[in-house]
């Protein structure tokens, strides 16, 4: 009986220790449950974000880059379909293998091999190897055709930069290549960075990346736990870049650096009232596509050797003495601060009897001299001795002023060209600051006539020529088309405002700062003074470009040539006297000119500057009076254009 | 009619039928038949080897269940003993032969089954403390001198299994023990003393532990630390989990264990597969599963007259429960990666085994509950 009491009461234990453990039990499960609540329902999101960045892996893929058109919408940098083989990585079991096959098929040499070898160490397992980006035809076929060998070989129809002007733009359109370090620097290259992106290099296409670039697309691939591809879950277009319209007019452009061929110098054309750069020319000249893959060894040396330096943008970065084709300004400003009466008279004696300062001798180039001249026959024939002076009497802090004004000294097209300089207009202060040095007369003198310390770029000369001819208006020149401005509007104030009289509000004399489209005369007369000269100098007999002229009053133009000293002139060779064929190439003068058309109703200013062409009246001005008819002959059809009627492209 | 059925012999097989938990079966198909399609799933939804012998063996072990489920309970008990000795000789065979995969001695080879005799220890515990607290009476089990028994019983196999090396199963097959002893009314002072004694040591017991056991631990308490290392199996698993969301993701289109971010995913994690696939709701679904199942045997217990019937039934629910507990917890990130596998549910034959087997005990308790045991 008491066994069995016993056996009851361990039964009874059993059981309620039991109990006590099936609590235990149901505690510990709740805490399960509330676990997985936390992860499943309360920290859902986070995991699923967690989740989304195991298994999904996006590969960018590049824009097409925005073209470049130019004034009627004729493309000057286009996206041509190029045939391209890629490697996809991670899809590769050897590589050895696939490169050897490739190899052959395509025929790469040991070089190109070794790049791609190096490049690919560059690259993470699940990146795409860029084999050739440029294949031929024959190759793309050839690897189709053995494709099925070629594990993870990829042809790709892709895009890729072309310039169908080539030569004939380089200069203002640039040129693509592939990113480098310092390109990532910029926000949008970084922000937009693709393997295999090109981006721009100089001129409007590195200027212009932002608006060029466009936006990469995204794939979106499910990769498993080791990268490798399972499927193509999303895919975002690429937006292409947005398309830069330029002011140029390529069949001008094309005629100017036909112009030049076989010369080293720049023409440059402008609207004289909205600013629009009609034409740049730079020679000699290289071909932008070649750089688009990589310029291979050989070309790359032939650019860089050429004596005449192609590289360099001379429209913009070459400086140049402006020599006579500063004279028109030199009268300008004497002629505003009253210096001196236009119809004084100085006499022109030669070689024989030289103007002389202190001691020091300064020869017109003229060896038998002009006689004597008053101011208009000066611009005229150019008269050298006159300008001497003139400038003593004026000063060269007054001249700065008004050379500063009409756009010389200071960069013109902003920050669109990162070679373009700056030039100089010096005057006592600069001379002090930058050289610690003061002043001397003499070179107040040498200044008059356009030589001394002053370097102008021939962009410059053409806005210094275009702002004269509009009236004195400041324009602001620019090269990419500006819709935000209504021109139409400008040039009918421009042309109304014209007004003779002195401003009480503000002194002329002053160096102000003047806004756009505004008025930088004193006198309207003065400038009409100039403008009636420069007429002189190309229209009537004894203007130093008078051969250059057209009697057709549709293309009769004004301006001024100009001869640009490379070196001192010694008095041995004012003896010897020698044609310009007779001097060494690199001693040779720089022939330019400045001029407007046409004359009655001015619409364009283009100033040209050939390297040691000889004077300017030679080499110069009748490159310049053919390309200002090609001008006039299409002003028209710019016009209309330009005024909304598109129909003409 | 009470007295005949006493005697067990007199059962006919009608009512051994009748006796029968046909609910007890259900659940187990139940939760085989989820194990299938989520085996199926870790191999991307292709019928191929681990799908085709998880079948294989759960027909095979579920039909050894059936037949063992016959077995008179008293043959149970008289070869309780011998079962542990069976288990523990298997347990030393491999010490010297056994096979080793992913630097772990746990397997003996058997041909058609790599078995693991740690497996099939944590039965054979069970049975053997069921049989050793049944004949000893209520007065003698506070005494030290039939406390130090089963301690050693306990420690042997343990031990053995801390060598092969594998914590897990040594920390279940300890669990499964103690639970017993617990609920044969072994006085409360006992457990809070060695519950202290074992705070106490455990820097000394963690110093003596496994270099890649130490990191689990470590890692435990912050995956972090090592996020591709041995953190990788937390966070893998617990993003997973957490991404199933309430409804989960879909059957087969479990990312994380498609896509191969999932370490043994058809074992240890196989809960995680199958909850970043069914979500909240089905995860909960497969608790309450787990948790009918251990109530059943409960019941059982609760219905059983022997105290062998009843000691063995909730200390096999006890082991259940551990299991089941020790697993979820483990993939959940609440406790350390010990590697225990989910009962039926992960892919394993021994574990299968050793499951199905202590089931059939369970079923033979009911169809003989009213068996008396004579003590001798």
């Amino acid at each position: 009986m008491l066994n069995r009491g016993r056996n009851i009461e361990k039964g009874r234990v059993i059981t309620r220790r039991m109990f006590i453990l099936a609590a235990a039990k149901i505690l510990l499960f709740a805490g399960i449950s509330s676990r997985l609540y936390n992860l499943q329902i309360s920290d859902r999101e986070k995991y699923e974000i967690l989740s989304d960045k195991n298994r999904i892996r996006e590969w960018k893929t590049p824009p097409q880059r925005g073209i470049i058109v130019d004034n009627f919408n004729k493309v000057l940098a286009s996206n041509d379909r190029v045939f391209q083989l890629h490697l996809i990585l991670d899809e590769i079991n050897d590589f050895d293998v696939t490169i050897f096959k490739i190899k052959n098929i395509i025929g790469l040499d040991k070089s190109q091999v070794q790049k791609l070898y190096k490049k690919k160490e560059r690259l993470k397992p699940w990146d795409t190897l860029v084999v050739s980006d440029n294949l031929t035809w024959e190759q793309f076929s050839k690897i189709n055709l053995y494709l099925h060998e070629l594990e993870g070989a990829k042809p790709v129809l892709s895009t890729s930069r072309f310039y169908p002007y080539a030569n004939d733009l380089v200069h203002i359109v640039g040129y693509v290549g592939d990113v480098s370090p310092k390109d990532l620097e910029k926000p949008e290259i970084k922000e937009n960075f693709v393997p295999g992106l090109k981006v721009g290099k100089y001129g409007i296409e590195n200027s212009q990346e932002k608006m060029l670039i466009g936006n990469y697309g995204i794939k979106r691939y499910e990769v498993n736990a080791s990268g490798k591809r399972i499927s193509q879950i999303d895919y975002i277009k690429e937006r292409q870049g947005n398309k830069v319209n330029l002011t140029i007019d390529i069949e001008i452009q094309k005629y100017a650096q036909e112009l030049l061929k076989g010369k080293a110098g720049s023409i440059c054309a402008m609207d004289i009232f909205t600013g629009e750069v009609v034409a740049m020319a730079s020679s000699p000249t290289y071909d932008p596509n070649k750089f688009t893959h990589g310029i291979n060894q050989k070309d790359w040396q032939e650019i860089r050797n050429n004596p005449l330096k192609p590289l360099i943008n001379k429209s913009i970065a070459g400086l140049y003495s402006p020599g006579s084709t500063f004279k028109p300004l030199v009268a300008l400003a004497a002629l505003e601060y009253g210096i001196l009466n236009p119809n004084k008279t100085i006499r022109c004696k030669g070689h024989k009897h030289p103007y002389e300062l202190y001691g020091v001798k300064y020869h017109c180039w003229k060896k038998e001299g002009h006689g004597y001249m008053k101011l208009r026959n000066a611009i005229k024939q150019s008269c050298d001795i006159y300008f001497y002076e003139m400038a003593r009497l004026l000063g060269v802090d007054k001249l700065s002023i008004i050379a500063k004004r009409y756009g010389l000294g200071t960069n013109v097209l902003g920050d669109l060209y990162n070679d373009e300089k700056n030039g100089l207009v010096p005057d006592t202060k600069w001379k002090r600051r930058a050289l610690e040095q003061s002043w001397y007369l003499g070179e107040t003198v040498i200044n008059g006539i356009g030589q001394g310390y002053i370097q102008t770029t021939p962009l410059q000369l053409c806005l210094m020529t275009a702002q004269i001819a509009n009236g004195g208006y400041k324009i602001k020149p620019h090269i990419i088309k500006d819709e935000a401005i209504n021109y139409k509007d400008v040039i009918n104030k421009i042309k109304l405002d014209q007004s003779n009289f002195p401003l009480h509000e503000r002194n002329y004399l002053d160096d102000i700062n003047i806004e756009n489209y505004q008025r930088m005369y004193h006198k309207k007369s003065n400038i009409n003074f100039v403008l009636d000269a420069m007429f002189g100098s190309t229209n009537e007999q004894y203007g130093t470009s008078y051969k250059s002229r057209y009697d057709d009053p549709k293309y009769q133009f004004a301006g001024k040539t100009g001869t640009s000293q490379v070196r001192r002139i010694t008095d041995l060779d004012r003896e010897l006297d020698l044609d310009t064929e007779q001097i060494e190439y690199k001693k040779r003068d720089h022939a330019l000119y400045v001029a407007f058309a046409p004359y009655k109703d001015p619409r364009y200013a283009i100033s040209v500057i050939i390297e040691h062409g000889g004077s300017g009246s030679k080499a110069a001005a009748p490159l310049a009076s053919k390309l200002i008819k090609r001008i006039i002959d299409r002003h028209k059809l710019r016009e209309q254009f330009n005024n909304g009627n598109t129909s003409l492209a | 009619m009470l007295r005949e059925r006493i005697q067990a012999s007199n059962y006919s097989f009608l009512d051994k039928l009748r006796s029968i938990d046909y609910l007890l079966i259900l659940l187990i198909l139940a939760i085989g038949l989820i194990s299938v399609f989520a085996i199926y799933s870790t191999e991307g939804g292709k019928f191929s080897f681990y799908t085709k012998n998880h079948i294989i063996r759960l027909s095979l072990f579920f039909s050894l269940f059936l037949v063992l489920s016959f077995v008179r309970v008293s043959t149970w008990y008289k070869n309780a003993y011998l079962f542990y000795i069976v288990g523990l000789v298997l347990l030393i065979t491999v010490l010297f032969f056994g096979i080793s995969a992913s630097g772990a001695t746990r397997w003996i080879n058997l041909y058609f089954l790599n078995l693991q005799p740690s497996e099939l220890m944590k039965i054979a515990v069970i049975i053997c403390f069921a049989r050793y607290y049944h004949r000893i009476q209520a007065s003698d089990i506070q005494s030290i001198k039939f406390l130090i028994q089963p301690i050693i019983l306990l420690i042997i196999p343990c031990y053995l299994v801390i060598q092969q090396p594998d914590l897990g199963t040594s920390i279940l097959i300890a669990g499964s023990g103690i639970a017993i002893i617990w609920l044969a009314g072994l006085n409360i002072k006992y457990f809070i003393y060695s519950g202290l004694l074992l705070l106490v040591s455990l820097p000394f017991a963690i110093s003596i532990l496994k270099p890649y056991q130490k990191s689990r631990i470590l890692t435990f308490f912050n995956p972090d630390r090592d996020p591709l290392g041995a953190g990788y199996q937390i966070i893998q698993s617990k993003i997973a989990i957490g991404s199933g969301g309430f409804f989960g993701k879909g059957y087969l289109k479990g990312t994380q264990s498609y896509l191969e971010f999932l370490p043994e995913k058809h074992t240890d994690f196989i809960f995680t597969l199958f909850s970043e696939e069914f979500g909240f709701l089905g995860s909960i679904i497969l608790l309450f599963l787990y948790i009918l199942l251990i109530y059943r045997i409960i019941n059982v217990g609760l219905v059983s007259r022997s105290f062998f019937a009843k000691l063995y039934c909730f200390g096999f629910a006890t082991a259940i429960f551990l299991y089941v507990f020790v697993n979820i917890a483990m993939v959940l990130g609440m406790l350390p990666i010990v590697g225990a596998p989910l009962p039926i549910m992960s892919y394993g034959g021994s574990s299968l085994l050793s499951i199905m087997l202590g089931l059939s005990i369970v079923m033979s308790c009911k169809i003989y509950n009213q068996e008396q045991i004579s003590v001798y």
